[in-house]
């Protein structure tokens, strides 16, 4: 038998690969949550008729629903309907309809975070609806949400984890699959969590570190 | 008879279910100072909040300038330039550099010519002694900066009438001065009509025109400041002197 | 000849399976959520305290199994516990073991953060009042935490439930897995029941989680308009 080591080395080109494709899906799928999450919170700041409901019935069916269900709707059960996507793209519409709502309520409870004192000094000196918005609330709301942006962003990345159970060869699935084919549990285990964590620490330190800096930037503290 | 800046009729005001404010008649005539002073949770903050649009009330009219005031947000936003208010809490946009908190209403909602703006805000920065501190954010600036450049700020706007609510309440005493004596120059070299609501006695009676007693929600006395603080015309108004160590 | 999907949920049994599964998801999630309150609450009120190297151990013990995902968490389980230190569970209680970690690690983030955001004044005057320390948790800081708290374990409960969803990738016999075989069993006859399963399921989901998200942002509504006045 090989010893872990060479297990491990051997391993690590397809380790790369699913890595790389983690980041890839990672990336596009944050990137559309937040498009997503912002659409949806000015909706709902603006209270935009109609919208606005569609909106919120989207939050609460996309938040109160887990993502391998609706990864097995997209991939499973559209087909017979005649909707027909490939795994990948199935994993990042189902990555940004989480997603989009994760996001969403981050900035919209940004923008509820600030102060109503602000938001009165705002209008004691005559500004609009829309220039309060502009000036004071998604400025100011935006540096709020940063924290919850960033606890997003990292929930988001460990969320792709699912997408193994629709055969999508990203970090988990490829250490699923080698396990399956060469029993060597401890070694891929190790590898996988090992990968993970070179994406998530240095990711959270920096997120901290921005959050820190939008704080002080914003509010001085 | 001097212009009416403003009148009151009848004005009732309820939280919820709580009844705050029982029907408050008030007239301010151009250029005068009335001070509203009352014992704490009397509605003072809540009627000049009603002034300037920023409560609802349920009952009465306010007339400004002559004109009868339909209580719309739209309309609201229009007499706020003309109604500057400054708050306990001088909440400076953290967002925005002084200059740039002083410049946003003028140049973003009365579109006044940028340039032109901007030397006006750094005279107004330099009559309160700050006229270094242009570029820098609110974080950087003391309690007591930041209230000066709140007034500014207000001011900026050249509003026709002033609201200030305790202003100075939050304030390290040694700041409390400097403030007095900036509202005080406006009272008596600009002329400026205004509504203050203070705990400092020495100060109402230096500016006041005129005293606003309220309690309860009622006005309960409006005298002549010469003659409320040697003797008011209510015995509740005499305690609340007493009380005040004054 | 394909009959309409939506009959394969009223056909033979398969309704009724498809409830005893979600039976078994509830009472993984429940159990996992009662034990791991349990010890979070523990651990939280230890991470408080001023011992350095019990805090880092527990801090450490957070970090973990706030990076790795917890699909990878599960599998780490399955294969790790049996084969290196020969224990031997079956799959259910297994999910359950990892489960009640993982709420027990975030959970006790939640109960320190709640903790040390009580204002300094108040711990205190606790002590001014000869408080011991298990007198000043007990009357002064853990009341005073726990409007912060509930809301957040609310939401814990709700991804706790969500989760349950990754049980049938080690094969316990949830909402999900009997689902699938329902689906592969009538795939000839019921070629749409795909659709309707999974619908079902999904519906099952909603109906558990949205209630409960609706009550942790009533709650934290609520205690937002207290803190405001
Ligand atoms: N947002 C609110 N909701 C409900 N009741 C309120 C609200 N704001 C104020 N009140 C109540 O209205 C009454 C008047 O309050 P107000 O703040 O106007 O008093 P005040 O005279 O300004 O007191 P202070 O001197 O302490 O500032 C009080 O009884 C207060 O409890
Ligand atoms: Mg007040």
């Amino acid at each position: 038998m090989s010893s872990s080591w060479n297990i491990i080395q051997q391993s690590l080109p397809m380790f790369e690969k699913g890595f790389v494709l983690t980041l890839w899906l990672s990336f596009v799928g944050i990137i559309g949550s937040i498009i997503v999450g912002l659409i949806c919170s000015l909706v709902q700041y603006f209270k935009v008729p109609v919208l606005h409901q569609i909106a919120s019935i989207y939050i609460e069916i996309s938040r109160n629903t887990p993502l391998l269900i609706q990864l097995f709707f997209l991939y499973y059960a559209f087909p017979v309907i005649g909707i027909k996507f490939g795994a990948q793209l199935c994993g990042i519409i189902g990555l940004i309809f989480l997603g989009g709502s994760y996001m969403a309520e981050g900035f919209t409870g940004g923008f509820n975070g600030v102060t109503k004192s602000q938001v009165e000094s705002g209008k004691a000196i005559g500004l609009s609806r829309w220039q309060l918005a502009k000036y004071v609330v998604f400025p100011q709301g935006f540096s709020l949400s940063v924290p919850a942006m960033a606890a997003n962003v990292i929930f988001l990345i460990k969320e792709t984890s699912i997408f193994t159970v629709i055969a999508i060869p990203e970090l988990t699935n490829t250490a699923l699959d080698l396990i399956g084919m060469y029993y060597r549990s401890n070694e891929y285990l190790f590898v996988l969590v090992v990968g993970y964590a070179i994406i998530l620490i240095p990711l959270s330190i920096i997120l901290t570190l921005l959050e820190k800096r939008v704080r002080y930037g914003s509010f001085g503290n | 008879m001097a212009d009416k800046v403003l009148e009151v009729e009848h004005l009732e005001k309820y939280y919820q279910k709580k009844h705050v404010l029982f029907d408050i008649n008030l007239s301010i005539q151009q250029g005068e100072v009335v001070t509203l002073l009352g014992p704490s949770g009397s509605g003072k903050s809540t009627l000049i909040r009603c002034l300037n649009g920023l409560e609802e009330y349920q009952k009465g009219t306010i007339i400004f300038e002559g004109k009868k005031i339909v209580p719309t947000e739209k309309n609201w936003q229009q007499i706020r330039q003309k109604i500057g208010m400054v708050f306990q809490s001088y909440d400076l946009f953290p967002n925005l550099t002084v200059i740039d908190n002083i410049l946003l209403g003028p140049i973003k909602v009365q579109k006044q010519d940028k340039s032109a703006a901007r030397v006006e805000a750094k005279k107004l920065l330099k009559s309160v002694d700050l006229e270094d501190y242009a570029d820098v954010y609110p974080r950087e600036l003391s309690g007591g900066q930041k209230q000066r450049v709140a007034i500014v700020r207000a001011l900026a706007l050249h509003p026709d009438f002033m609201l200030f609510d305790e202003v100075t309440a939050s304030l390290d005493p040694e700041m409390v001065r400097g403030i007095l004596n900036i509202i005080k120059g406006l009272a008596n070299m600009d002329n400026m009509t205004m509504i203050v609501v203070t705990h400092e006695m020495n100060f109402a009676q230096e500016i006041a025109d005129r005293v606003v007693f309220l309690e309860n929600g009622h006005i309960l006395e409006q005298t002549p400041a010469k003659q409320f603080f040697s003797k008011p015309k209510t015995d509740r108004a005499q305690a609340f002197l007493d009380s005040m160590d004054f | 000849m394909a009959h309409s999907g939506i009959s394969v949920l009223l056909e033979g049994t398969n309704f009724t399976r498809l409830l005893g599964g979600l039976w078994v998801t509830v009472k993984i999630a429940a159990i996992a959520l009662i034990v791991g309150i349990v010890l979070g609450i523990i651990l939280g009120v230890l991470r408080t305290f001023k011992n350095r190297p019990l805090r880092l151990i527990l801090r450490l013990y957070l970090e973990f199994f706030r990076i790795v995902p917890t699909v990878v968490l599960l599998f780490l389980f399955y294969y790790i516990l049996p084969r290196q230190m020969n224990f031997n569970l079956p799959a259910d209680q297994l999910a359950t073991l990892v489960f009640a970690l993982w709420v027990a690690a975030e959970m006790s983030d939640i109960v320190r953060g709640a903790l040390i955001s009580v204002p300094k004044h108040q711990r205190e005057s606790g002590m001014a009042i000869g408080l011991n320390r298990y007198q000043l948790y007990r009357y002064v800081l853990i009341p005073q935490a726990i409007s912060l708290e509930i809301p957040a374990t609310i939401n814990l409960a709700t991804r706790v439930i969500k989760t349950t969803s990754l049980l049938m990738l080690i094969s316990v016999m949830d909402v999900i897995n009997i689902g699938q075989q329902i689906i592969e069993a009538n795939n000839h006859s019921h070629p749409t029941g795909v659709f309707w399963v999974y619908g079902l399921i999904f519906l099952f989901y909603f109906l558990i989680d949205y209630p409960l998200s609706w009550w942790a942002k009533r709650l934290e509504k609520k205690r937002l308009e207290r803190a405001n006045g």
